[in-house]
C-alpha cells in the first residue's frame, strides 16, 4: 500500500516561493494563472492491510513530524487499500 | 551557572557560542552531543545556530526529535532557562516550546547581514539591562526567519508581552510584527533569529552582540 501525503501552507500564510512561480508563469504568457501555492508531496511505502488503521497512523505521522500544523495543512491518500 | 550548548548534526555556531560564553563571559560551558540523554548538570541550555539535519523537511523539524531534546523539554518544563539562536529558535518552535513558526524569508533569499534590533515586551530574565530606546546592531544569517503565528496566537503573544525583540527600522524577512525574538508564557524559554555570539568582541566590529548576549545569559 502506498500513502501519498500532500502538505500545503494554510490559507492566509504568505508563500513567497509560490508568488515567484506565479510571476514567472505570467512572464511566460500564462496570464490565466491566478495564484500559485507550493507544497510538499511525500510518498510512503506501507505494508498491505487495513486502510483505516494505516490512515490513522499516517495522520499521526503528519501531526508529529511531516507537517507543522501551526502553518501547514495535510491531506492523505491511500493507494492499494483493501 | 553552567551553560550547556547542544550540538546537532549540522549545527555550526556551537563553537562560537562556546567561545563567547567561556572566554568572553568567563562562564563554565560544555558542548552536549544531541545523542546524549544528559545535560551535564547545565543550569542554562543553548540551542545554537546552524542547519541541523540539513534543514530537511522543515528547519528544526528533525532535530526536535533528537534524543537530548527529551531532556531539554523536561528541563524547560521544570523552569530551566533555554535559549535558541537562529536554528535553535526554529527547533524550539518545532518542539512546541515556543509559539509560532519560522518560514521562508519573504524575499526568498538567504540573508547574511547586520540588522538593527530593539528590545521589547515584558521584563524578562533574557532582556534585563537592555535599553528600550537603544538600537542593537546584530548579524542575521538565515533563509527561514519570517516569524509567523495565527491571529489569535499573535494577540495572545503581544498581550502577554512575549515579543522580546523586534527588527527596528527595516524588517528584513517579512516577520509578522517585525518579530525577531520571543519568550514563552512561563518566561524561561526564549528564541531569536539574530546572532549575538557573532559580534561579542571588538575584533568583530562592534560589541552590541556582547551587550545582548550578556542580557540573554542574565549576567
Amino acid at each position: 500500500m502506498v500513502a501519498r501525503v500532500y502538505i500545503t501552507l494554510k490559507p492566509g500564510v504568505l508563500d513567497p516561493a509560490g508568488k515567484a512561480v506565479e510571476s514567472s508563469l505570467h512572464t511566460l504568457g500564462f496570464q490565466e494563472v491566478g495564484s500559485v501555492r507550493l507544497g510538499k508531496y511525500i510518498e510512503l511505502q506501507l505494508p498491505d492491510g487495513d486502510g483505516a488503521a494505516a490512515r490513522a497512523r499516517v495522520e499521526e505521522m503528519c501531526r508529529k513530524l511531516l507537517a507543522n500544523t501551526v502553518v501547514e495543512n495535510y491531506r492523505v491518500e491511500l493507494q492499494g487499500e483493501r | 551557572m553552567k551553560v550547556g550548548i547542544v550540538v546537532f548534526p549540522g549545527s555550526n555556531c556551537d563553537e562560537d557560542t562556546l567561545h563567547v560564553v567561556r572566554d568572553v563571559f568567563g562562564r563554565p560551558a560544555e558542548l552536549i552531543w544531541h545523542k546524549e540523554h544528559d545535560l551535564h548538570r547545565a543550569d542554562y541550555v543553548v540551542l545554537p545556530g546552524g542547519f541541523s539535519y540539513g534543514d530537511y523537511l522543515r528547519c528544526g523539524a528533525i532535530a526536535r526529535f533528537s534524543p537530548v531534546m527529551d531532556e531539554v523539554v523536561a528541563f524547560a518544563r521544570r523552569g530551566g532557562p533555554v535559549l535558541g539562536i537562529c536554528n535553535g529558535f526554529q527547533i524550539l518552535t518545532e518542539a512546541g516550546l515556543l509559539p509560532g513558526a519560522l518560514l521562508l524569508n519573504a524575499g526568498q533569499r538567504f540573508l547574511g547581514r547586520d540588522v538593527l534590533l530593539r528590545a521589547d515586551g515584558r521584563p524578562s530574565r533574557f532582556t534585563g539591562g537592555l535599553s528600550r530606546t537603544a538600537r542593537y546592531r546584530l548579524p542575521i544569517a538565515h533563509m527561514d526567519g519570517r516569524y509567523f503565528i495565527d491571529e489569535e496566537g499573535h494577540r495572545r503573544l503581544e498581550g502577554e508581552g512575549g515579543v522580546l525583540f523586534r527588527y527596528a527600522d527595516d524588517n528584513p524577512n517579512g516577520s509578522l510584527g517585525a518579530i525577531a525574538g520571543v519568550v514563552n508564557e512561563a518566561g524561561n524559554v526564549a528564541g531569536l533569529m539574530p546572532h549575538p555570539e557573532r559580534n561579542a568582541e571588538p575584533v568583530l566590529g562592534n560589541l552590541d552582540g556582547r551587550t545582548v548576549f550578556a542580557a540573554l545569559l542574565g549576567s
